[in-house]
């Protein structure tokens, strides 16, 4: 009984991944396809990655993606982590206020947001474009890092800081040389979730943007009625990168742990 | 120590623009006529008497919630055993299978659902069902990872304490372990329900141009007719909608929570 039982979680488990992965292998075969169609493998070619090289549009888009999450990221990891800090100084009232507008833009769902900020920039006669569609990305970038930053200033000793500036540190020092490395692991990972927030936008990305600047998901949702193979390629690429990189983040940490290990034991 | 508190007050001018300002242009032009310029306001209930005249748009708002609820239960109903499998496996497969559940999520949502496109064109369904389908593969994972996280905090020697005093596996679950991961189970229904109601480019990619829900609604009154204000107005109905749903959902849960302790 115990076995059969075990034997069916697994093979619920197996339907799982299976559900989660088909599309993606799917996408990763086609791109391959010698011809357009979406259900027949004719045969393999790498057509449609030579001519998603040569789509000018595709690869806009792609530049677009990277620059505005490695900007925006930039920013609004500063402006995040200097907004936390002086948060976490405030009084009550303000910080429950400033949290609770902070919460909107996550409360609310995201096409709100978005047309908030379209309406916002067209009322302050702002041309849409690159830098519209930056500021909106900086600026729902933001709360997310407060929110990965928060956690460590309430872990860190309120008397460290103070010690510093007892000890003659200048304020700035104080930040600087003390704050900020203590809560260096928050800022981090509001960094890559600012990033990977932003290198997936879509909704906000659609309504803020101008003419000729598209992100990755702009393209592929202006492919809604057309077929395009290329896009599988793109998907394939975008696939085998974030594998690799998600490897690498959960692996070194393992091979970095063994080493010591190993230095220990020697030691 | 108070010149750090000092460090907050930028933000607080662009929240003020980047996030107040936006949601009272929304009202603002929800309640005012089209093409009005500030300094000649003329408000107006038009937009939301148009909106409930014509059967067509709560014809659609209607769809909008139904697709939104039946896609929340297929992902309770199918993320539940999910998670509860996961949490039940020993430490290394468990991390193992959270990866492989996290890791689809990290690529965009939009190449995934386009994935489908492909699939779905094998098989003589509805654009009803390939929309259910693109909805439950966008949100199931958040489903499963909120209500894993609530079974694995969850404290395993009360599953002993409900053995021992005699309560046989079914009775263990309903009484203990269901009750304890619901927190998981409502959070999971927030992320799953609240972005499928305004999904937009689900419907649009899956469904071809024909299947319109509430975010194309809104979609289409601001990028293809450019009537604002009725966007506007359709986008507050909508998302005061949601607020009363989101509301109703924790009240539920906040009563559960009191009858379990009486």
């Amino acid at each position: 009984m115990k076995k059969l039982k075990s034997l069916f979680s697994r093979f619920y488990l197996v339907l799982v991944l299976a559900f989660f992965y088909l599309p993606i292998l799917y996408v990763i075969v086609f791109s391959f396809n010698d011809s357009k169609s979406l259900s027949k493998f004719t045969g393999f070619s790498l057509q449609w990655y030579e001519k998603m090289f040569a789509n000018r549009t595709i690869m806009e888009s792609i530049y677009y993606t990277v620059v505005i999450a490695v900007i925006a990221t930039v920013v609004s990891t500063i402006v995040g982590t200097i907004a936390a800090i002086g948060l976490s100084k405030s009084k009550r009232i303000v910080k429950e206020l400033t949290l609770q507008i902070n919460n909107l833009p996550m409360m609310n769902p995201e096409i709100v947001t978005a047309i908030g900020l379209m309406l916002l920039f067209t009322s302050l006669n702002i041309k849409t474009g690159f830098m519209t569609l930056l500021l909106a990305h900086i600026a729902f970038c933001i709360p997310y890092v407060m929110l990965s930053i928060m956690p460590k200033l309430r872990q860190m000793d309120p008397n460290l800081p103070e010690a510093a500036l007892d000890l003659g540190a200048t304020p700035w020092q104080a930040l600087i040389k003390v704050i900020v490395p203590e809560i260096m692991p928050g800022i981090v990972s509001g960094a890559l979730i600012a990033f990977t927030m932003s290198f997936d936008d879509f909704v906000i990305s659609f309504f803020t943007t101008g003419p000729g600047i598209n992100n990755i998901s702009i393209y592929v949702y202006s492919m809604y009625k057309r077929i395009n193979p290329s896009i599988n390629a793109l998907s394939t690429i975008i696939v085998v990168m974030i594998t690799v990189v998600l490897i690498l983040v959960n692996v070194i940490p393992l091979v970095k742990e063994r080493k010591l290990k190993k230095n220990e034991k020697l030691g | 120590m108070k010149s750090f508190a000092r460090m907050l007050y930028p933000y607080l001018v662009w929240i003020a623009i980047m996030i107040l300002a936006p949601m009272l242009l929304i009202v603002l032009y929800a309640f005012t006529k089209q093409g009005n310029s500030v300094l000649t306001l003329q408000f107006t209930l038009d937009n939301f008497a148009r909106f409930f005249s014509d059967s067509i748009f709560p014809n659609v708002l209607w769809r909008s919630l139904k697709i939104a609820l039946i896609t929340t239960v297929i992902c309770v109903l199918l993320g539940y055993p999910a998670a509860y499998f996961i949490a039940k496996l020993d430490g290394n497969r468990k991390s193992v299978m959270v990866l492989l559940i996290t890791l689809p999520m990290w690529i965009n949502m939009l190449v995934r659902t386009y994935a489908w496109r492909g699939i779905l064109l094998n098989f003589p369904v509805s654009s009803e069902f390939k929309v259910f389908v693109g909805m439950v593969y966008n949100f199931i994972p958040f489903m499963i990872l909120q209500i894993y996280t609530s079974l694995t905090k969850m404290d395993q020697s009360l599953l002993t304490a409900a053995e021992d005093l005699g309560a046989n596996k079914v009775q263990t679950f309903l009484r203990v372990t269901l009750p304890l991961s619901m927190p998981g189970v409502i959070s999971g229904i927030t992320l799953v329900f609240l972005p499928a109601v305004s999904s937009f480019f689900i419907p649009k990619l899956l469904g071809g141009g024909d299947y319109v829900l509430v975010g194309n609604l809104i979609e289409n009154y601001f990028i293809s007719t450019g009537d604002w204000n009725f966007g506007s107005a359709i986008s507050l109905i909508m998302a005061v909608i949601i607020m009363i749903s989101m509301f109703i959902t924790k009240k539920v849960d906040y009563e559960n929570k009191g009858e379990t302790r009486a």
